[in-house]
């Protein structure tokens, strides 16, 4: 089954083409990873997928569902996003992944967080203060962040590109860990070609905002 | 020295300016010493100030005797320009000058009718546009400090206010803190004024009462009352501006519109 479907989505912005006609299909469980040099449109492609920017034309399946019948925040609970910088909010580690469940007036329990916690290798950080952690650690909190969310499928924006090389292969792990233990949907730009192999089970190749390669590991990096 | 140079009151007048005018292009000159320019910037300011302020002057003299609506309708004149000046401080805002007029329209304007009506500020046209032309430029001062901060607080918050949006948040609570920041920041010299008055600093308006003969108790009092209601219109006028001004920082699809790139800044 599909989780996700773009329709020849595209974004233009002042005449410049950020996304041209771009149609892919993330079956269920899939780690979809995007690819391409600097400016070739990869978050641009990501943040249409959550809605955070608009498309000028084409659209987002959401389990079938065209995106534009969503509510915006509704669509963002689904669809979760880690960012290249973790951007936590100030007060502790609970504060934070609290925070998307409070915003539909939810309380985050505390077993859920504290297996969300053990789930990325951060047990008994609860009442931490963010401003205490480390850059991986902060990364680690951020990923716990968007699962307490429950969502559908996740975007990973560089995840690790902020990293040390350390933290990077923690982080990275942890990623790939979570991914099969809970056969989430993943979508994720990277420009390290070495761990888009590691992660992927397809690759888009993306030059200037279109598709220029898509198909597995082999076809795309190895062709 | 001037007093003795010229003997009309106009010719007086017009060289205490032109001595003004020669001491702020002084500091100008100071600035640029340190590679700051502001040299043409502030000509334009003094020009332009010197011939509003006697533009002003000379609708004041043939407003004497006219209808007393004639000063309301000046005050509301005065209140669209004002709006139209405060929205530069909030570059590429949308809708900036509606949020600022009505901003100031909602503080300046509510605070004039109430102590008009309540007779602390009297409707002769030589009372009302006077002190109503103060609480307006004090509002315009605090909404445009108000939107400038706003604006560059979320520019500089891009990244914690569309995590928060990612998350699912609604817009105005995702800026939340950036709004109260600002609301904050704006009053500071409104705050400032009232707790340092008659220390640090003896205002215009109760100077000209005193040289006009008005008792230095009541002078001092009203000096007050004035300051207070600057406090007021200020206050409502930044709280209206950064409340309204919450709805056009987004679209229609809760997306952050104030974006390095998406406002004619870089990236």
């Amino acid at each position: 089954m599909n989780v996700l479907t773009t329709e020849h989505l595209s974004r233009r912005v002042d005449g410049k083409v950020l996304v041209d006609d771009i149609s892919v299909a993330v079956t269920s469980g899939e780690v979809f990873v995007v690819v391409g040099p600097s400016g070739s449109g990869k978050s641009s492609f990501l943040r249409l997928l959550n809605r955070l920017d608009e498309p000028t034309s084409g659209t987002v399946l959401l389990e079938g569902v065209d995106y534009h019948q969503i509510a915006p925040r509704e669509l963002r609970r689904k669809v979760g996003m880690v960012t290249q910088r973790a951007f936590l909010f100030p007060g502790t580690v609970y504060d934070n992944l609290s925070f998307g469940p409070r915003q539909r007036g939810e309380i985050l329990s505390q077993s859920k967080a504290d297996e969300l916690l053990a789930r990325v290798g951060l047990p008994g950080y609860g009442e931490r203060e963010v401003a205490n952690l480390s850059g991986g650690e902060a990364q680690r909190v951020s990923l716990a962040r968007a699962l307490a969310n429950s969502p559908i499928l996740i975007l990973l924006d560089e995840p690790t590109s902020a990293l040390d090389e350390d933290a990077k292969a923690g982080v990275e792990a942890l990623i790939r860990d979570i991914i099969r233990e809970t056969h989430l949907t993943c979508v994720m730009v990277t420009h390290d070609m070495a761990q888009a192999a590691r992660l992927a089970t397809r690759i888009m190749l993306l030059q200037s905002g279109r598709t220029e390669k898509i198909g597995t590991v082999q076809e795309v990096l190895h062709a | 020295m001037l007093n003795h140079l010229f003997h009309g009151q106009l010719q007086l007048g017009l060289a205490q300016a032109f001595a003004a005018a020669v001491v702020a292009f002084a500091v100008v000159l100071l600035a640029r010493r340190r590679e700051i320019h502001l040299e043409s910037e502030t000509a334009v300011a003094l020009l332009r100030g010197l011939l509003q302020i006697v533009a002003v002057g000379s609708v004041l003299v043939l407003l004497l005797k006219a209808p007393r609506w004639t000063g309301a309708l000046m005050l509301v004149v005065m209140i669209v320009a004002a709006g139209a000046t405060s929205t530069k401080r909030a570059k590429n805002i949308p809708g900036a000058f509606q949020v600022s007029t009505y901003a100031i329209l909602c503080g300046a304007g509510s605070v004039i009718a109430l102590m008009t009506w309540l007779g602390v500020i009297g409707t002769a046209i030589t009372t009302l546009i006077p002190v109503g032309s103060m609480l307006i430029a004090n509002a315009m001062n605090t909404n445009g400090l108000a939107l400038n901060r706003f604006r560059s607080d979320v520019l500089s918050h891009v990244g914690e206010i569309e995590t928060a949006l990612a998350l699912g948040a609604d817009p105005r609570q995702s800026i939340a803190p950036y709004v109260q920041e600002s609301f904050e920041a704006s009053l500071i010299p409104a705050i400032d004024s009232l707790r340092s008055l008659g220390i640090v600093w003896i205002p215009g308006l109760m100077a000209g009462m005193l040289l006009s003969g008005s008792k230095p108790i009541y002078a001092a009092i009203y000096q007050f009352v004035v300051l207070a209601m600057i406090f007021s219109a200020s206050g409502l006028t930044s709280l209206v501006s950064t409340l309204l001004i919450r709805t056009h920082a987004f679209t229609h699809a809760d997306q952050l519109l104030l974006r390095p790139g998406m406002v004619g800044e870089k990236k």
